[in-house]
């Protein structure tokens, strides 16, 4: 079979090109937090709270709007200038990337509290980015599992669905919310069984197999909450995990309530996320699983068991997916709703592929997203003349720029979709 | 290890018996023989068949065993079992027969006509299975044209949004003269959607971004779009409303109603029908078509053979955004005639399923639309007339189209010999 070789045209240009893209854009960031948002700030001070119910009081910072949003434009156009300047390591790189965007976002709400008689409680807004983030975490761990093995997943969303479901009437009928967290894993697990079933067993295009699993998913628990649920509150009930407050870490200000105080499925996020990222690339497990991944034959050759590793891997991607998809209901809001993962699981997918099918980097473009719309619907309860709608598009179009190579080039595992064949 | 009997062919088997329903040499086959011999070869029409067959029987198990009456009756099964049975049976025939009543023949509407009823009324459900047949051919063209040229077209819910939010733009905001106006506004669906899928064709041609992950997003950026222009009162809004409407079309920019009393069929059953064979003659008859299917065969071949294989993923992807633009202008200017925020539905992701069942060829991909629009016509009646909930459409589409993408299931499920031609494989893997 030919090689799909990109045209050499295309292949050299992305890496010489990208410093001065990449310098482009942040001294177009730097400019918009100077001429939009600095200019255009109403007088006063925005005040930032830190402090959420219950913890230490920590002042409150009031900031000159005006004079913040010029400071950091002017610092994000001296980084861009030095970026086009001079080529620093990977790591400076992805740092400048970071407080470029940070330096926005602090202008961004600089821009929108101006003057506001409301302050605005930092340390809720990221409480509810990371309550946000889990499914999305979840589910790009789940991607990264299958993926890594060369299992394309996009059924992650109907995973998530399924998981919500079964967790939510598990827990209603049977009485006990670890019963629904294990049923909502295990909901999980099954898809996953299901989609390796197919791609592996009978070769079905994964990408195709996904798709139809998710409307499976959609259209066999919306058939279910109609006929069962709705006639049966009682299968519904909606009780939730409460929060748990880690003994010190969570009395820490600021840091304490954002990361130490939730509910258990934070902490089996963080147990996950180290869990995945060192057994893929520190354990000899997910060395032969990143082989599987990558040259299914070879990884044959020396004796690794092919099929079964990806078997493996999907369902056990498919459990953490559950997990996930049990935050839904019994993590957050309790009670199923039809179609309640609302395309979390695609998103879940897309920050998975901006994190370059690592744990860590999926976990880092999850928590982008669930920034955005916590940010989002933070700002939507006070009057800014940004129409939300247009802010929460912004995550979508920072993926299509990501994966068009813009800000680094993406690359698969090499046998990602292909179903292996014994010869 | 059933997968791999149809790799190899059967050794014959020593003393020379010929296999079961093959004729024995020098005898030519009767019909009944050759019929016989067709369904066991599994050719993807049978292959087809026995999907849907297979979804009914499971999506029948899925009604009758959620019904409250018959659970009951199942859990005391051992004192009396053929009441349990019987009641599953009459469940599902129940739900079924509603839901053929809604979508092809309604049997009362027959005897009523003969009794001085109206005759218009025994086209009713027809009609109404055309009516939602409609954009799903359109978005499954769309869909199925990118899988001939190797593309995979997540975005036609996007593209819809595009083409939606085109015409209705043009459908209130312009005043012309009857025809015309309709005309332009299905052109300007069209180029709506174009644009849309021209973007993440460009953006593959040039950077090699996936089109899947492209297409998703759009998806997202299209359906916020939307909800921003219609919360705009200068953009979308009807004035003097706060929720997230359009104000209606003008009436000569609505699609016209074909042939008399059941007012459901509009004419864009017959601009999808168009579209289908316009996509017939592309991809058949045409030299881009050529190019599209030779890339979507063999990329590197194409390549080799000194095509430009990233102007026609380009090429292919604007022709299939416009379809689904199309299919955006078809709902809008007919039976919604104003949009809101949620109007696109699960159309963009109906026509994935109906590309898939069609196999990628127009008419497979009007055939399917039409089972599936009679699907969603009937479920809907099912609905009202069983309360067995309606998403169980979804769960049968979902479960043809993966019975029909894994054609050695179907052969051990029905003990085919073999099954051919059924090759839905489209992707690549990410890095393709």
């Amino acid at each position: 079979m030919t090689a799909l070789v990109a045209p050499p045209s295309l292949a050299l240009p992305v890496s010489s090109t990208r410093r001065y893209v990449a310098a482009g854009s942040f001294i177009l960031f730097g400019l918009i937090d100077i001429l939009l948002f600095g200019l255009f700030a109403k007088p006063g001070d925005a005040t930032f709270v830190f402090t959420a119910g219950g913890t230490a009081h920590v002042p409150e910072l009031p900031l000159p709007a005006s004079t913040v949003c010029y400071v950091l434009g002017a610092a994000s156009i001296l980084i861009g200038v030095a970026r086009a300047v001079a080529d620093p390591g990977k790591v400076w790189r992805r740092v400048s990337i970071g407080v470029v965007l940070v330096f926005f976002v602090i202008s961004l709400l600089c821009w929108a509290y101006a003057g506001s008689a409301i302050p605005l409680n930092v340390v809720n807004l990221l409480q509810s980015t990371m309550n946000l983030s889990i499914p999305l975490v979840l589910g790009a761990l789940a991607g990264c599992m299958c993926e890594r093995s060369g299992v394309i997943n996009i059924a992650i969303e109907g995973q998530l669905l399924l998981g919500a479901f079964s967790a939510a009437v598990v827990a209603s009928a049977i009485g006990g919310l670890w019963l629904g967290l294990i049923a909502g894993s295990l909901a999980g697990g099954l898809l996953g069984l299901v989609l390796a079933w197919f791609a592996i067993a009978y070769l079905v295009d994964q990408i195709i197999l996904g798709v139809v699993l998710n409307v499976l998913a959609s259209g066999l628990t919306g058939y279910l909450n109609d006929r069962v649920l709705v006639p049966h509150p009682d299968l519904n009930t909606g009780n939730t995990f409460g929060a748990i407050k880690i003994p010190i870490l969570g009395d820490i200000p600021i840091i304490g309530p954002i990361f130490f105080d939730s509910t258990i499925f934070l902490y089996i996020m963080y147990a996950l996320i180290i869990l995945v990222q060192v057994g893929l690339f520190r354990t000899r497990w997910g060395l032969r699983v990143r082989a599987v991944g990558e040259h299914p034959t070879a990884a044959a050759t020396v004796g690794i068991r092919v099929l079964a590793t990806r078997y493996r891997n999907v369902i056990m991607g498919g459990l953490i997916a559950g997990i996930g998809g049990a935050y839904l209901t019994v993590g957050s809001v309790g009670t199923f709703s039809k179609d309640m993962s609302s395309g979390l699981g695609y998103i879940a997918l897309a920050a998975m592929i901006f994190g370059r099918w690592t744990p860590l980097g999926a976990t880092a473009a999850a928590l982008l997203f669930g920034f955005a719309n916590s940010l989002q619907s933070t700002l939507s309860t006070i009057n800014v003349p940004i129409p939300s709608y247009i802010l929460l598009m912004a995550p979508y179009v920072a993926t299509i720029i990501a994966v068009a190579g813009l800000v680094g080039r993406v690359r698969a595992p090499a046998a990602d979709g292909q179903p292996y064949v014994r010869s | 290890m059933s997968e791999k009997q149809g790799a190899w062919p059967a050794s014959p088997p020593a003393g020379g018996a010929p296999p079961p329903g093959e004729p024995p040499p020098g005898q030519a086959p009767s019909f009944g023989q050759a019929l016989i011999s067709a369904i066991l070869d599994g050719n993807p029409v049978v292959v087809t068949i026995l999907a849907i067959i297979a979804a009914v029987v499971l999506g029948g198990l899925l009604i009758a065993f959620s019904d409250p009456v018959v659970l009951h009756l199942w859990s005391t099964f051992f004192s009396n079992p053929g009441a349990a049975i019987s009641a599953a049976w009459d469940a599902a025939a129940a739900a079924y027969s509603a839901l053929i009543e809604g979508s092809i023949l309604n049997p009362h509407t027959v005897a009523a006509a003969f009794h001085g009823g109206s005759v218009g009324a025994i086209f009713y459900p027809l009609s109404q299975t055309c009516s939602d047949a409609t954009p799903l051919i359109l978005t499954g063209l769309s869909v199925a044209l990118a899988f001939r040229a190797g593309l995979f077209n997540i975005g036609a819910a996007g593209q819809w949004v595009g083409g939606a939010i085109v015409a209705t733009y043009l459908g209130f905001g312009v005043s012309l003269p009857p025809v015309i106006h309709v005309i332009v506004c299905l052109i300007g669906g069209f180029i709506g959607g174009a644009v849309i899928g021209w973007l993440v064709g460009e953006l593959k041609a040039r950077t090699g971004a996936h089109e899947v992950i492209v297409t998703i997003m759009l998806n997202y950026i299209m359906y916020n779009l939307l909800s921003f222009l219609l919360g705009t009162p200068t953009a979308l809004q009807q004035p003097g409303q706060s929720n997230l409407i359009s104000p209606p079309i003008e009436g000569n920019a609505a699609l016209p109603h074909v042939g008399g009393p059941p007012p459901q069929v509009d004419a864009g059953f017959l601009v999808a029908l168009a579209a289908a064979a316009a996509v017939w003659w592309l991809l058949t008859r045409s030299t881009i078509g050529f190019r599209f299917r030779t890339v979507g065969a063999n990329a590197g071949a194409a390549r080799s053979a000194g095509m430009n294989v990233e102007r026609t993923w380009a090429d292919a992807m604007l022709v299939a955004g416009g379809l689904a633009g199309l299919a955006g202008a078809a709902v809008i200017l007919g039976p919604l005639q104003q949009i809101t925020f949620n109007s696109y539905g699960t159309y963009g992701f109906d026509g994935i399923t109906v590309a898939l069942l069609g196999r990628g060829t127009p008419l497979g991909v009007v055939l399917a639309a039409l089972l599936f629009g009679a699907l969603h016509a009937g479920g809907t009646n099912m609905e009202a007339a069983t309360q067995v909930p309606s998403d169980v459409v979804q769960v049968l589409q979902g479960l043809i189209v993966l019975f029909v993408a894994a054609p050695p299931l179907i052969k051990v499920m029905f003990r085919l010999r073999r099954t051919g031609g059924a090759d839905l494989t489209v992707s690549k893997g990410w890095n393709a």
